[in-house]
């Protein structure tokens, strides 16, 4: 019977943590499957702290929140199976995980929930493929998890959150940022985080481009330009810039792979990442029985993926009969109130009205 | 408000003339009064850890949270923990005594700074604006590893200096 | 070994946890590694700027750092194509620069057996 299969949880970022955490609650059978050798998915890699209210851990640091959530997830007693790669999944809810890369195992599931996140968005221009380029998160993860500095003196490519924050932590770790670089006229970041950087005298180059990169067998130098009302690089500004690194920080896209294998509808909504599912109100795809929750489902902040992963957990929860309609009612008011918090102000009500058009879209098909 | 705007969004930190504009320039009598508590944080993010980590309910960001922080001076009491409760390591504290101003102001950097270092004090961006000495290091483990720094210097740049330059490793 | 490029204080991480060493074999050179950090960070912590050779000759470090898009690829205990972003050191580990895709074949150059 139904009930009796296991919700499956793919990812153990804060979406799928949060998903798991809420269904194990409500008792229902579930398994959180995470390829890595350590939940937590971004989080770890996140050593500021985070924005939001305190009902979002606001102010605690990125992979306090990833251990908290641990925790939790070890006093249920879920069952989180690590190192463990999700390969396939049909349009039964099988899914097809591979361990450590060696056995394969097949799960069937009652529901499927999608947190697999998003995958860094590359930039091609002549010389990016030299030593010393990578993307934003690549930089992070070898200063906060390893603690190995990649270079000592940094280029970042994007004025967003992520080109900042990395920025700022790459000085944390003893590196120099020679300049941030952004193709639009004015910054993507929040202010109080460009102004960290700003304090720390980086200098910022806005309406410019990176127009190439050189080096004999490593990255020794890049060149910027100003960009003109087409985006093309004004010869006459280019300057030269002595750099060792160059960090990509150009956006995410939401990871596809599992839900277009679970045959869910997709929409393009440029602002929260590109190509993603539809899902409705409670994170549900076109596929009724799977769900997808966090970064997958449109780019934003851990702070939203959590708020996905619960609505997510809940209404599965419900759907399988282990809670009841006025719980899950209440829940769900809650969380979305949470949400909507979230997605309010000039950063935040751009992805509060792609939101309300990815689930408007839902209901017409 | 596009005109005030372009400083923060071009370069990176908010001009005098923008902080002036959300009324988060201190006056220089309030600075001269006692320590003066800044809060520079003019954009509608969702966030509100300053609200929450003041005992004396002295900041209001209220509903909806991405209002802008505004600070009661009479319920401040200057005792500085909400200095690093702030994600965004946008509030210092500031106060004027005849021709010295010191600031109180989050650092994240090593090395860590030590009483009686001679530093160099910067303004927003970055540009050296005069020495500075510094007086004090708070890294009380509730500050969660963001140390509260106090430095002095000469009062007349007490609007434009911000922090202090890090010293190359 | 006097160049590293590991970040030994950091005001937020804290000063940086002792970890067992291990050695590995980069070209048959040893590189000191920590126990349980991947291949890659121990070459970028040893100053290792080029990891592999695309067969036109090019050279190629790490990219996205998670085991995505194979920049990485090195040949570990005569295995090539390894991702070594997501592959632990292991005492005694025998990793080379690969040219092209590389090849099983047991490669006695570098002047050693
Ligand atoms: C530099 C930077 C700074 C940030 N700062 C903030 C901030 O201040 N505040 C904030 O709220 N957010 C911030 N974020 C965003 C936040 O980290 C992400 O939005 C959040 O982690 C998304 O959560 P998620 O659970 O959807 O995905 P992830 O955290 O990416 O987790 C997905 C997990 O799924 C796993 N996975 C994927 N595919 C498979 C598969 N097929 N099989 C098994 N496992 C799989 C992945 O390995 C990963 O562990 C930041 C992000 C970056 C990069
Ligand atoms: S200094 Fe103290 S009293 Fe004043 S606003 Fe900050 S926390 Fe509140
Ligand atoms: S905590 Fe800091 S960043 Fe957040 S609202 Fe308050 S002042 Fe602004
Ligand atoms: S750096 Fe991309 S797979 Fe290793």
């Amino acid at each position: 019977m139904e009930k009796h299969k296991p919700v499956v949880v793919v990812g153990a970022g804060p979406a799928g943590l949060c998903a798991a955490i809420e269904l194990k609650k409500a008792g229902a059978p579930v398994i959180l499957l995470d390829e890595n050798d350590k939940p937590g998915g971004q989080l770890f890699k996140q050593i500021h702290k985070f924005f939001g209210s305190r009902e979002h851990k606001a102010g605690t640091r990125g992979f306090t929140i990833g251990t908290s959530l641990l925790d939790e997830s070890l006093k249920l007693g879920i069952d989180v199976r690590l190192e463990t790669e999700v390969v396939g999944v049909d349009p039964g809810l099988r899914v097809w995980a591979v361990r450590q890369r060696a056995s394969s195992e097949l799960i069937e599931a009652s529901r499927l929930i999608l947190a697999t996140g998003a995958t860094e968005n590359a930039l091609s221009f002549p010389g990016w493929t030299l030593p010393g380029v990578m993307t934003a998160g690549c930089a992070q993860t070898l200063i906060n998890v390893y603690r190995v500095l990649p270079g000592k003196r940094v280029l970042i490519i994007g004025s967003g959150n992520v080109g900042v924050i990395v920025g700022y932590q790459l000085m944390q770790s003893g590196a120099e940022v020679v300049g941030i670089v952004e193709a639009l006229p004015s910054l993507g970041g929040y202010g109080v985080h460009t102004a960290k950087l700003a304090r720390a005298g980086v200098p910022f180059y806005t309406g410019t481009t990176v127009v190439r990169a050189e080096g004999v067998e490593s990255l020794e130098r890049a060149t910027i330009a100003q960009v003109d009302g087409s985006f093309k690089p004004i010869a006459s500004t280019e300057r030269t810039l002595d750099v060792d690194t160059i960090c990509l920080a150009v956006g995410l896209t939401p990871s596809l792979e599992l839900s277009s294998l679970a045959g869910c509808r997709t929409i393009y909504v440029p602002e929260l990442g590109g190509r993603m599912p539809l899902h409705d109100e409670y994170m549900r795809s076109s596929v009724q029985e799977v769900y997808v929750v966090g970064d997958t489902a449109g780019v934003e902040e851990a702070s939203t993926a959590m708020e996905e992963g619960r609505l997510a957990g809940v209404h599965a929860a419900w759907s399988l009969g282990y809670m009841s309609d006025d719980d899950m009612k209440e829940r769900v008011d809650e969380t979305k109130q949470r949400l909507n918090a979230l997605r309010q102000g000039v950063f935040g009500q751009k992805r509060f009205n792609a939101k309300a058009r990815i689930i408007q879209e839902s209901q017409l098909r | 408000m596009s005109a005030t705007e372009r400083y923060l969004k071009t370069k990176g930190a908010p001009s005098l003339a923008e902080l002036e504009a959300v009324g988060m320039l201190p006056k220089l009598e309030d600075l001269a009064r006692g320590a003066c508590l800044c809060i520079e944080c003019v954009e509608e993010i969702p966030c509100n850890p300053c609200e929450t980590s003041c005992p004396n309910g002295a900041i209001k960001v209220g509903d909806p949270i991405t209002n802008l922080p505004v600070i009661d001076r009479e319920k401040c009491t200057a005792c500085g923990l909400c200095i690093p409760s702030c994600p965004g390591l946008a509030i210092t504290m500031k106060r004027v005594q005849g021709d010295r101003a010191t600031i109180r102001f989050p650092w994240e950097y090593v090395p860590v700074p030590v009483v009686g270092d001679e530093v160099e004090m910067v303004d927003r961006l970055g540009n050296v604006v005069c020495p500075g000495k510094v007086i004090g290091v708070n890294a009380a483990a509730r500050n969660d590893r963001t140390l509260v720094v106090g430095a002095e210097f000469a009062a007349e740049h007490v609007l434009s200096v911000i922090s202090m330059k890090r010293k190359r490793s | 070994m006097e160049r590293t490029n590991r970040v030994a204080d950091h005001v937020v991480l804290g000063p940086a946890p002792e970890v067992e060493e291990v050695c590995i074999y980069l070209d048959g050179k040893p590189i000191p590694a920590k126990k349980g950090e991947p291949v890659m960070s121990a070459l970028v912590a040893a100053g290792v700027t080029v990891f592999r050779h695309t067969a036109k000759g090019s050279p190629r470090r790490m990219f996205c750092g998670i085991g995505r898009c194979t920049d990485c690829v090195m040949k570990v205990d005569g295995v090539p194509g390894v991702r070594t972003c997501v592959t632990r050191v292991r005492d005694g580990m025998r990793v080379e620069r690969q040219e092209g895709k590389g090849s099983w074949a047991e490669e006695a150059a570098d002047g050693k057996a």
